[in-house]
């Protein structure tokens, strides 16, 4: 894992004094409301419907057991008992009391941690591979990429009132566990004669106007990066349309002026642009990189006792193969049963911290689809894993599968929702709470948000659903054929909308449809693309 | 009005025009840059221009960071001015763009102005001022 240095360390210090500074001249009514928004949101401090929330930047989703503690003790302390972890591998905590926010951020600097930029129109966190490091078909780890990339995007004075808010994920395998393309910008590291460079992706995103990042640059040097970087964000600066925030985005730019203009425009400013010396020296990837070497790997290469069948179950369907022998990627689901998706207790976050020292070489990352993973663990050690985190009710095995659901905070806690996530998502986890059932499913990513702003990547759901207002009533709206994975699709709306009661009725039959189609193993999305829509509008409409 | 200034030149008493204005009668050497103006096109008449006057009618639009760091990778050395809806907290990154002169709309207070210069001591990246990034001072 990346360690600051003393220059890391002096700018998160000096941001936890500046925005102290801010708080108490915005409490002092030296500023106004208007003026400290974009200073509090650049500081990750919302105003929501019933008090501050805070979002913690968990860069590119990774942390060590140190900084997971830290995660807990601000729940327990400063918040009501548990977190919510986000599909941008973030942490949000949900009752902030805004003078406490500047010690809180005061805490998190003692342990390399920060909400610098997980809010406002500047770079966000990056996000990354959750398996990075442990997975087999990775070209490298984009983990030091996305650090350089943290401290690229980190300050950037010219790029820090950009039209409107911009992400950025790195990934380096075929197989895309980021929703790469669904980011203003996209890399996907790839090796090139041996040389190692990214394939640029530009303007996808989800919200109200969702889109596929089209390719922009097949090939950037890995030493010439930052430079090109630099240059499509300065034509989104210069070019971004400001006149309305729905349309600020840089998709819109980008499906407005063509990918072949937008293609032509950061070429000439990149020719620019890359005179000025703004990318670093391979010394400084090095230094980065070392951080990241692969851990003191001494696992015997064993295969776990499968005799106690609930321990099986969980292993079949929650640990993946780890490129190196003797070891498993695990995956903590965030989603038991009736719970809320994301959400964690203090307790929770300190068994899994202790889990990840004990026995992950002191490693967690968080994933987009809001679960934790421990990327390091010896095949030996799974059954003790798993044991630990049945205890701490973290030991659902449903990975996956249709009650591993992504959900917006929604109306019970966000001031733009239209319709509650949360509870859609809960009678659906309970409409399917047969464990057989859920399986022989199989894999079917189902994403809810409470809004069009699509928090909860409905349009990249197998099956989303959007919660909207109908003249003063929640109304839940179906997509079916989405996908943020490698075969990256954006899902159709099937028809009219559903009640909440309704819509997890309709969510049902759409399997029920799928059981007596599918072929082989297909999967319901597999099923979805090659029958389309009809049968399964007439099974829910009549 | 011109409220902090960090050149010791003299201040130019020409009023600034319009771009379109200048580049109809280019004898002007104070020009005013809004948020829609390419910046590039004032790239042939840089060393006549002892002004460039850079408006932010919204402290939100940030269009005026990338003007202001495209004149100076182009070489500018006249004054470059942030005038308009310009805050404390803006100053620090205005800076780093290029801004040597600023005319904030609502005065600003001079010592948290001076308090939001000093506070950054290191920087990330290079930007158009004379400050090393990290990775340099960390390679040499």
């Amino acid at each position: 894992m990346y360690k600051y240095d003393h220059y890391d360390q002096a700018m998160v210090d000096a941001r936890v004094a500046e925005f102290r500074d801010q708080i108490n001249r915005r409490i002092a009514g030296e500023m106004t409301e208007d003026q400290f928004k974009p200073l509090r949101l650049m500081n990750g401090l919302y105003l929501q419907l019933h008090a501050y929330m805070l979002r913690v930047a968990i860069p590119y989703g990774t942390l060590d057991s140190r900084q997971m503690r830290m995660l807990a003790h601000i729940a327990r302390t400063y918040d009501r008992d548990y977190g919510h972890f986000t599909t941008r591998q973030n942490i949000q905590y949900n009752w902030i009391k805004l003078e406490d926010c500047a010690d809180i951020l005061e805490e998190l600097a003692t342990v390399e941690m920060h909400a610098i930029q997980t809010s406002g129109n500047c770079i966000r966190n990056i996000s990354s591979d959750p398996y990075a490091g442990a997975a087999a078909d990775e070209v490298t780890d984009p983990r030091p990429w996305a650090e350089l990339l943290r401290q690229w995007s980190t300050f950037h004075s010219e790029f820090s009132y950009l039209p409107r808010k911009f992400k950025i994920a790195v990934i380096a395998s075929p197989e895309d566990r980021a929703a790469m393309r669904l980011h203003d910008i996209g890399l996907e590291l790839i090796r090139q004669d041996g040389a190692l460079g990214a394939r640029v992706f530009v303007g996808g995103g989800m919200g109200r106007t969702p889109m596929i990042a089209p390719e922009i640059n097949p090939f950037v040097k890995a030493g010439d990066l930052l430079s090109y970087l630099e240059a499509c964000l300065r034509v989104y600066n210069r070019y971004g349309r400001r006149d309305n925030i729905y349309k600020a985005r840089i998709k819109i730019l980008i499906h407005e002026i063509g990918a072949d203009a937008y293609r032509r425009q950061v070429a000439a400013e990149f020719a620019h642009v890359k005179t000025f010396g703004i990318d670093p020296p391979l010394a400084e990837l090095e230094r980065i990189n070392a951080f990241f070497a692969p851990p003191a790997y001494d696992a015997p290469d064993v295969e776990p006792d499968r005799t106690d069948p609930n321990f099986a179950v969980w292993l079949d369907q929650n640990v993946k193969p780890h490129k190196q022998t003797g070891y498993a990627i695990v995956n903590i689901s965030l989603k038991p049963l009736g719970g809320i998706p994301g959400d964690a207790t203090s307790a929770q976050i300190d068994v899994m911290a202790d889990l990840a020292e004990k026995y992950s070489f002191d490693e967690l990352r968080v994933t987009h689809a809001q679960n934790i993973v421990l990327p390091y663990v010896a095949k030996s050690d799974l059954y003790a894993v798993w044991h630990a985190l049945r205890d701490a009710a973290l030991a659902d095995a449903n990975l996956d599968l249709i009650s591993d659901i992504i959900a917006c905070p929604g109306l019970d806690y966000c001031s733009l929702a239209n319709a509650r996530s949360i509870p859609v998502a809960q009678k659906i986890a309970t409409r399917f709470a047969d464990m057989d059932r859920q399986r022989d499913l199989g894999e079917l990513k189902l994403k809810i948000s409470g809004c069009i702003n699509a928090c909860g990547h409905h349009h990249a759901g197998h099956i989303g659903i959007l919660g909207v207002d109908k003249k003063g009533v929640e109304n839940y709206q179906l997509t079916f054929g989405g996908s943020g994975a490698e075969d990256v699709s954006i899902g159709k709306i099937i028809g009219p909308g559903f009640d909440e009661d309704g819509v997890v009725d309709a969510v049902e039959k759409a399997t029920e449809v799928y059981k007596e189609l599918r072929q082989g193993n297909e999967r319901f999305l597999d099923t979805y693309r090659r029958v389309g829509l009809e049968p399964f509008k007439q099974a829910i409409y009549g | 009005m011109v409220e902090f200034r960090y050149r010791t030149d003299e201040v130019t008493e020409q009023p600034s025009v319009t771009l379109d204005a200048f580049l109809d009668q280019s004898n002007a050497t104070a020009v005013r840059l809004e948020p829609d103006d390419d910046a590039r096109a004032l790239i042939p008449f840089l060393d006549r221009l002892t002004l460039i006057e850079v408006a932010f009618p919204k402290f939100r639009d940030g269009r005026g960071y990338s003007a202001a760091r495209i004149l100076r990778e182009a070489k500018y050395q006249g004054e470059l001015r942030a005038q308009g809806d310009v805050l404390v907290d803006q100053i620090a990154f205005m800076r780093r763009c290029g801004f040597d002169s600023f005319a904030p709309e609502s005065s600003l207070n001079p010592d948290a102005v001076a308090r939001a210069l000093a506070h950054y001591e290191y920087a990330y990246q290079r930007a158009a001022d004379a400050v090393e990034p990290s990775w340099k001072l960390r390679h040499g």
